[in-house]
């Protein structure tokens, strides 16, 4: 292990810019990716129940 | 001819649908673990390297990034080919999944690569080859994603789709080869099938996991979409309102 305490570890030896902006936008763009697709999904499914639901029309 | 299954089967996308949804869940929770301990291994297990410093840890993202994002082009264009063979309706919604990923992991690959040039070479970006071709696999992706948005006929969407995938398919060796093909500022691969790897054990395996978990993640997520095309484009069929009805 490399790391002495955690302020080390995000230090990350003077390039934490660099290795947490690589780490948190890769993070977020995949959570990004799968919340919109659940969201995606959740929009289709209430248009098609307007369509093809029956009993609350 | 093809003995006594019928490989057609899941083909169809009614068949496929719920395949779909069970293959995305195991894959999905297959990538969480392996991020996990990728990322275990990349930060706590493999040592500092002793040119780069700390900085070199951005690799366990910016390779399995750029690798997926060439590999789902691959996939991607396979797919669309088969649908401009065959004429499978799945085929081609497959396609149309993998592009956002594909894109996604191109941008990241670009990301982190210009992330890890700052430090390392001085600067964010240079026009090599390496840095260029991969620029070129992004624009693709969103030329292909483009193209099938302005067609409304989701067949002739496919078919113009494809011929794009197939024709862009060269740029993959390109971005492969290019560190051997020109003198690029990009290193050369750090992984091959024929030599002895230039790294640390450690460090390969936080990349060969990181990958792992990159190819688990894309599944699912395409899979994921692929279920809202199909429920999309088969939204007249009677199976589909069966389906929605039973949500209720």
């Amino acid at each position: 292990m490399s790391w002495g305490s955690w302020s080390d570890f995000f230090a990350m030896g003077g390039y934490a810019p660099y290795v947490w902006g690589s780490y948190a936008v890769t993070l977020g763009l995949m959570l990004m990716e799968m919340a919109l697709l659940v969201l995606r999904r959740r929009g289709i499914l209430e248009r098609l129940m307007r369509i093809h639901g029956g009993d609350r029309s | 001819m093809m003995g006594n299954i019928n490989w057609f089967k899941y083909s169809s996308p009614q068949t496929f649908f719920p395949v779909a949804r069970t293959l995305a869940a195991w894959f999905g929770a297959a990538a969480v673990v392996f991020v996990l301990a990728g990322l275990y291994i990349g930060f706590f297990i493999a040592p500092t390297d002793h040119q780069q410093g700390e900085a070199y840890r951005i690799i366990f993202i910016h390779v399995p990034a750029a690798w997926m994002s060439m590999f789902l082009y691959l996939v991607m264009a396979f797919w669309a080919g088969a649908g401009l063979a065959f004429g499978t309706r799945l085929s081609g919604m497959m396609a149309s999944a993998l592009a956002p990923t594909g894109a996604l992991f191109t941008f990241l690959a670009l990301w982190t690569g210009s992330l890890w040039g700052k430090p390392t070479w001085g600067t964010w970006w240079v026009w090599d080859a390496r840095l260029t071709s991969e620029l070129i696999l992004l624009f693709l992706y969103f030329g292909f994603m483009a193209l099938q948005a302005a067609i409304d006929d989701p067949r002739r969407a496919d078919r113009a789709g494809a011929v794009l995938a197939l024709v862009g398919v060269v740029n993959v060796p390109i971005i492969y080869f290019s560190v051997q093909w020109w003198n690029t500022l990009h290193q050369g691969a750090s992984v091959s099938l024929t030599g002895a790897p230039t790294m640390a054990a450690t460090m390969l395996a936080g990349m060969i996991v990181m990958a792992f978990a990159f190819w688990f993640y894309s599944i699912a997520a395409s899979l994921m979409r692929v279920r809202c095309i199909i429920l999309e484009r088969e939204r007249g069929a009677d199976w589909v309102a069966k389906h929605v009805r039973t949500l209720k």
